[in-house]
């Protein structure tokens, strides 16, 4: 009875190699559709960012479809150094850093402002989230239009009001605040959506005991309800953070860089040398690209290291 | 036949499939294009007057957006090449023909004459002693401007040969006093402000300073340089304030409520003017005007063209099409359908339109010379940081040193010593 005793043999040997399977080939087949996703368009991408870094290149091949660029080294970074319309750029970013960051108080105030029952307050509630719905490129517009010098509301008011009137989006000292005001206002709805999300799973018996010990007002807000707010405000940092540093959209649509690029941030002024209409220098953008992209990557690791911190310390 | 980009694929196929069957014993032309309706128009026209006298040659078009095809240019070249390709004269056609993507046709001009039937257009077309595409439409820029707000302010309205620069400034005082805006312009998008820095330079300095400046073979240091931004600093006041937020679209939309004088502009500006109400009673032209004595007029006419490129399947016939865009026959057909001015000097224009005969007679008889244009004669990048001083100029006059000192770097920077 040979083949008995082979099937018998050959069991155990089967079901561990299925386990095999399961425990560790399944893993990574689930996972590779997501992975082929990741490698091919985010970091073979970011590879290829990073080596065009180092070329001088106007996107062009040649005739037989051969590379045109010549190899420079750290050639765009030198000339980055020098660049004063690179350093205006930067300085931007960080006013936009630091100016989106008003979105987090903001949100919270109308968040807490919103957080009451009246009538008719899920209607308020959904005025107030109306800016975040609508495309930022609709934003910018609006903003234009309502800073555009002659026929502009915000023009016209401070004509109205100091005899002569104020194109924000002409001066090369207010642009940038400009733009950074006509971005708050999608990212204020942000941020209070999510706090008010936050404000639901307030527990209740912890703001009973809390008045039952007298506090109130600020040190309510500051002791009690703030630090449960917490993981709601950690995701508010994360969006506002980055979309101040992605902030492409509303640069392109309201001021295309301008005036004489005192509004331009790092992501323009990467479009503009890359890709904009006198620019084609693909080693010069690349260079841009990877410097913002070392700043995000400042913010990005700070935030996986807090969240695996979290994760596990649990 | 003509297909369009933004026509579903199936149908793009279903057309050429249709087009080669009823087209089998015919050679073949293809012809990249990114023309706005109207000359789409003329275009097809020109496609059928060609066809029609050599019925052995189908060209086939295929038309772009105007802003996708300067990205398409740069991927088709290469990658699927079709016989001719739209593009533009000067420095904006030089990494095309540096990177051997465009193809040398001083034939077709030895050929066909036309080195002397289009020779205002012949340095804009020459590099390196050849001959790199066929021009086939330009138009003039030049002074536009409301006689109402004339009339409002004053003051008497130039005659047919404009008026000195004297006068036009101290027009613009008067102006300044009736509260009309002197001159306006848009710098939202630079290039406006680009054609008063040209003509302020070609007037003060002549063609070849001009030229040489936008090829960065002189210093934005010299005394001649600065004289230009002395003059740009007597009419810097008199421009419209906010220019640096408004489109050029928004700026015309000033003149024509005589809200602005002034507006110096490409002759493509006269249909906005119009659409906005101004008729040929109330919108004048003038060339602008003398400022150094004795300098011969140079104009500023940026110069469309075709090119065979490299990759062509088929350039014999695309060489017979190029000859036949060039002849003043065609020339004449397809610029009075679009408004435009043709490059062949044996062309005519449409005597009863009063702003191409008024910029058909300034550029013949411009002995200085045809600029091209700011963005087109220099050097991209280039182009950018001059762009980008004018309108700081514009803005803040007192940083004049600083402004300078930053363009003689870039300079220096790009073209080394």
């Amino acid at each position: 009875m040979a083949p008995t005793s082979d099937i018998i043999a050959a069991a155990p040997a089967r079901s561990s190699a299925s386990r095999w399977n399961q425990r560790t080939l399944a893993p990574w087949l689930f996972l590779a559709p997501g992975l082929f996703m990741f490698v091919v368009y985010v970091l073979w991408p970011i590879v290829q960012s990073i080596n065009l870094s180092f070329y001088d290149w106007n996107g062009l091949y040649n005739q037989d479809g051969e590379f045109t660029g010549t190899f420079v080294g750290m050639g765009n970074y030198a000339e980055l150094m020098t660049d004063p319309a690179f350093e205006v750029s930067l300085w931007n970013n960080l006013k936009w850093l630091v100016l989106y960051m008003l979105a987090l108080p903001i949100g919270l105030f109308i968040a807490i402002f919103l957080n009451q029952t009246v009538r008719g307050i899920r209607l308020y509630k959904s005025l107030f989230f109306f800016p975040f719905v609508i495309s930022q490129v609709v934003v910018g517009l609006m903003f234009a239009w309502f800073y555009a010098p002659n026929f502009g509301l915000f023009y016209l008011l401070t004509e109205s009001l100091t005899g002569k009137g104020t194109a924000i989006l002409a001066d090369p000292d207010l642009v940038t605040y400009g733009i950074i005001v006509a971005g708050l206002w999608p990212q204020v709805a942000y941020v209070m959506i999510l706090y008010l999300t936050g404000l639901n799973n307030v527990a209740p018996d912890q703001i009973e005991a809390a008045r039952l010990d007298g506090a109130k007002g600020w040190r309510m807000l500051w002791y009690v309800v703030l630090p449960q707010l917490r993981p709601a405000t950690f995701i508010a940092v994360i969006v506002t953070v980055i979309g101040a540093l992605r902030s492409f959209d509303l640069v392109s649509i309201m001021t295309k860089g301008g005036p004489f690029g005192e509004s331009r941030v790092l992501s323009y002024y990467m479009f503009e040398k890359a890709l904009g209409e006198y620019g084609f220098r693909m080693g010069y953008g690349a260079a841009i690209a990877v410097v913002l992209f070392a700043i995000m990557m400042i913010f990005i690791s700070g935030f996986i290291w807090k969240m695996w911190r979290d994760e596990t310390e649990r | 036949m003509v297909h369009r980009k933004a026509g579903a694929l199936a149908l793009a196929a279903a057309l050429l499939m249709s087009t080669s069957a009823w087209a089998q014993d015919k050679r073949v032309v293809t012809w990249n294009a990114d023309y706005d309706p109207i000359p789409l128009a003329a275009a097809e026209a020109m496609i059928a007057d060609f066809e029609a006298a050599n019925p052995e040659i189908d060209v086939q078009m295929t038309n772009f957006d105007h802003e996708a095809y300067k990205n398409a240019i740069r991927n088709f070249l290469t990658a699927d090449p079709p016989d001719l390709a739209n593009w533009y004269a000067a420095n904006r056609m030089r990494p095309f023909v540096e990177a051997g993507l465009f193809a040398d046709i001083s034939d077709v001009w030895a050929a066909n004459g036309l080195n002397e039937a289009l020779a205002s257009s012949l340095p804009s077309m020459t590099i390196d002693g050849k001959q790199w595409g066929v021009p086939y439409t330009y138009y003039q820029w030049g002074i536009y401007y409301n006689r109402d707000a004339y009339t409002a302010a004053g003051v008497e309205v130039p005659g047919p040969d404009g008026v000195t620069w004297e006068q036009f400034l101290a027009n613009c005082e008067a102006f300044k006093a009736a509260e009309i805006d002197c001159l306006t312009t848009s710098s939202l998008e630079q290039w406006p402000v680009a054609g008063i820095f040209d003509y302020l330079s070609l007037r003060t300095n002549g063609y070849q300073f001009h030229s040489d400046l936008a090829a960065g073979k002189v210093s934005w240091t010299s005394p001649e340089a600065r004289a230009v931004f002395a003059e740009f600093a007597k009419l810097q006041p008199y421009v419209s304030e906010g220019h640096a937020a408004i489109k050029w679209q928004d700026a015309a939309a000033l003149l024509v409520q005589g809200k602005a004088a002034h507006f110096v502009m490409g002759n493509f500006a006269v249909g906005v003017f119009k659409e906005g109400g101004m008729t040929n009673d109330n919108l004048g032209f003038m060339v602008f005007p003398e400022i150094t004595a004795g300098i011969a007029r140079a104009e500023e006419a940026p110069t469309d063209t075709t090119h065979l490129t490299s990759g062509a399947q088929n350039p014999e016939d695309a060489k017979a099409f190029l000859a036949f865009m060039a002849s003043p026959e065609a020339q004449t057909k397809w610029n009075a359908a679009v408004g435009q001015l043709p490059t062949n000097k044996n062309a005519t224009v449409d005597a009863a339109d009063p702003f191409l005969t008024a910029g058909f007679e300034s550029l013949s008889t411009a002995t200085g010379g045809i600029a091209q244009f700011w963005d087109r004669d220099a050097d991209a990048e280039y182009a950018k940081a001059g762009m980008d001083a004018f309108q700081q100029f514009l803005v803040q006059p007192d940083q004049l040193e600083a402004i300078l000192e930053r363009l003689e770097q870039t300079r220096l920077r790009l073209y080394p010593q």
